[in-house]
């Protein structure tokens, strides 16, 4: 009874997802391909949260920066043409001064506002989005020369609203790919017929177990004294504030090469919209996983990214179903996200204000 | 002496108040018509003045800005789609809305209290999530509820009501035309500006009686009003219930002024837009006065009223929604990052 009472949010999700597959007739191999490519496509982003929850800075809405970092450096490499696997590494090796860059300021900020930094970030990221806005809309092609007419509004100045990613679409995705065939067993038969994308999941493992071991370090014991204690963690010698500020870099850096992963899946960049979801997804994926603002696992960012878009991908047909109507379904899931957050963020503030009052 | 004139003014009012004298000359030595420009500015004013305002209750009961606005936005939207859905025209049906929208607002705000009292210290992530997911819950019910009025369905099929609907003969302006007159080539739009001076009155009324001064205490120093009898958590309930009371007026105002009700996700950043005008006016996160939501409201809008037709002539290009959203996050971000002064015992 305590595990459930523990694992109340993946369990209901569970339930949620499962009756929303039911209700959308949706095949199990439609189903179960869509999802193990969204697997693939945004656990990393969601991954990337987990360091800043341990360095008790809560959720890092400014993920959307990392995200914002991913984008200027796919839009360079599309500028010079850089194409496959090596334009893709490309990308992600651009991204990484862009996103220490990001990283770094939000880390300042998020000092100078201790014990707000959730809001701090969620509003880092409107506010970054609108100086991106400035750059990519107004300064490219007037201030910032950029050669391939192509890729400019009519104007001539400003990204156009879509820009194809094709020449590096699917670079690790399709890199190799295995898929069952024949299985006869009972329970494993349901993988038969599945793509596999096995280099990115290979690539995600990697980060999985790069992150678990980051906390065997000393950097990593950091983190956690720094996120149990500032206080003692001061006393105990550890530089607080640049500790801090080295967990947002490391978050930023992640949503950067999560963002491009996740980009190299579509095929094209919304210039003005691919990233201004990804901190609210990802947070509330991360949530549903079991997480909660101080607390935070590999394991539930992969359970919660699981569910979370098993959610996304049941909603519309379901509603269709139920209520008669696919928009009610979209809805149904931005209000869930949302949702998620919401409560989350309450139970958290409301547990720790109990807590106060207990002592 | 140049400090003291800097902190009194606050250094993002002077550099907004600056930057809308630099748009101001820039306007006029381009030529254009500034009749019309100053006009469209007071509309602007008006327009948002309420919801600005809303803010103050629960900053001065200490418990921020009202980052959960939308609560009430969303019963003023009710309330003017009611008034629609029922027939009703002219100030009937302008009453009616904002009749309706108050006591919706009031309950709204009184559930969004509940949830204030059990969240001390982090109502503005909470508030601003859960006006997220109020927003995206009420995009079901648009699309769900059984309107039937032709001027808000869909023509072809469809369902549910349209994202913006015209009011276009119902109550449209109303209030700006009321009384009002031309001076220099400038509409003063009279009825709604009178508007925002009553409920300016009201709420500086409101904020002298025993109740409105025992919330400010209680933002300022809520452990000295525990020991001296006053109950915390009620106050706070009474600023919420204000707040989101006043919003949902102040989205009937608004949209009778722009002539069309906004649904859907249109609600979605409008408590940060509030919150913005009230910071750029010289409010902290901690105390707010009437002058400041005013001063404010009129810099944030001025700006973005002149910014459009400025850029155009100067930059071929729309900046204005740009500069809104790094003007308005701007501002929040520097009060979030500045040392909280005063009496905040929590």
């Amino acid at each position: 009874m305590r595990h459930v009472q523990k694992n109340i949010v993946p369990i209901v999700f569970i339930i949620l997802c499962s009756v929303g597959f039911y209700y959308s007739g949706l095949s199990w191999m439609f189903f179960a391909n869509d999802l193990v490519t969204r697997l693939a496509r945004n656990s990393f982003l969601v991954i990337s949260l987990i360091i800043p929850v341990l360095a008790g800075m809560g959720l890092n809405f400014g993920i959307v920066l990392g995200a914002m970092a991913g984008q200027f450096a796919a839009f360079i490499t599309v500028v010079y043409n850089m194409t496959g696997l090596a334009g893709f590494l490309m990308a992600c090796v651009i991204s990484i001064p862009f996103a220490i860059l990001f990283g770094w300021l939000t880390g300042i900020l998020f000092n100078k506002a201790k014990g707000k930094e959730m809001i701090t970030g969620l509003i880092l990221g409107f506010f970054a989005n609108g100086l991106y806005q400035l750059v990519c809309l107004i300064f490219i092609g007037w201030i910032i020369p950029i050669s391939n007419k192509a890729l400019l509004l009519p104007s001539g100045v400003g990204f156009v609203n879509t820009l194809d990613l094709k020449i590096w679409q699917y670079a690790i995705d399709k890199f190799y790919v295995f898929k069952l065939k024949g299985i006869t067993i009972p329970g494993l038969k349901y993988l038969n017929n599945i793509n596999f994308p096995v280099l990115t999941l290979l690539i995600i493992a990697l980060l999985c177990a790069g992150v678990y071991l980051l906390f065997k370090t000393k950097l990593g014991q950091d983190f956690r004294a720094v996120g149990q204690n500032r206080h003692i963690a001061k006393i105990a010698g550890i530089k607080v504030d640049r500790v801090r500020i080295i967990a947002v870099i490391f978050s930023t850096v992640l949503a950067a090469w999560g963002q491009l992963i996740f980009l190299q899946n579509i095929g094209n960049v919304q210039v003005y919209g691919s990233h201004v979801q990804v901190g609210t997804f990802a947070v509330a994926a991360l949530l549903i996983g079991g997480a909660s603002v101080s607390r935070a696992t590999i394991g539930q960012a992969l359970l919660g990214t699981v569910l979370f878009h098993a959610l996304f991908i049941v909603s519309p047909l379901a509603g269709k179903n139920i209520m008669g109507s696919a928009q009610v379904g979209e809805y149904f899931r931005v209000f869930i996200a949302y949702g998620v957050i919401g409560i989350a963020l309450a139970l958290h503030a409301w547990q720790r204000l109990a807590k106060k009052k207990n002592e | 002496m140049g400090n003291e004139f800097l902190n009194r003014v606050g250094i993002p009012r002077l550099i907004i108040s600056l930057f809308l004298a630099f748009l101001v000359a820039a306007a006029f030595s381009f030529g254009l018509p500034m009749g019309q420009i100053f006009s469209a500015m007071l509309t602007r004013f008006g327009m948002n003045a309420l919801l600005v305002l809303a803010m103050i209750p629960t900053i001065q009961a200490g418990a921020g800005p009202n980052f959960g606005l939308p609560f009430g936005i969303i019963c003023g939207l009710i309330g003017a789609t009611l008034a629609i859905e029922m027939d009703l025209r002219g100030f009937t049906a302008l009453f009616f809305a904002i009749g309706v929208s108050i006591p919706l607002g009031a309950f709204a705000g009184w559930l969004y209290g509940l949830l204030l009292n059990r969240v001390k210290g982090q109502e503005m992530t909470v508030g601003t999530y859960m006006g997220f997911s109020i927003v995206s819950l009420m995009c079901i019910f648009w699309l769900m509820a059984p309107y039937s009025s032709p001027e808000m369905i869909w023509p072809y099929g469809g369902d549910g009501l349209r994202v913006t609907v015209v009011l276009d003969g119902r109550m449209e302006q109303l209030l700006d035309r009321f009384l009002s007159f031309t001076i220099y080539g400038m509409d003063v739009p009279t009825g709604l500006l009178l508007v925002t001076a009553l409920s300016c009155f009201l709420l500086w009324l409101f904020l002298r009686t025993r109740t409105g001064l025992a919330m400010s205490i209680v933002g300022s120093n809520p452990r000295f009003a525990e020991a001296s009898g006053l109950s915390v958590n009620k106050y706070r309930m009474i600023a919420s219930i204000l707040s989101c009371a006043m919003g949902a007026a102040g989205i009937v105002i608004y949209s009778q002024s722009y002539g069309f009700i906004q649904l859907y996700q249109a609600p979605l950043y409008m408590a940060l837009y509030s919150v913005s005008a009230i910071l750029i006016g010289g409010a902290s996160l901690q105390r707010a006065t009437i002058t400041q939501a005013l001063i404010g409201t009129f810099l944030f809008n001025g700006l973005l009223v002149i910014a459009l037709p400025v850029a155009n002539v100067a930059l071929n290009s729309d900046i204005s929604e740009i500069m809104r959203v790094i003007i308005s996050n701007g501002i929040i971000l520097y009060a979030l990052s500045r040392k909280e002064v005063g009496g905040d015992a929590r």
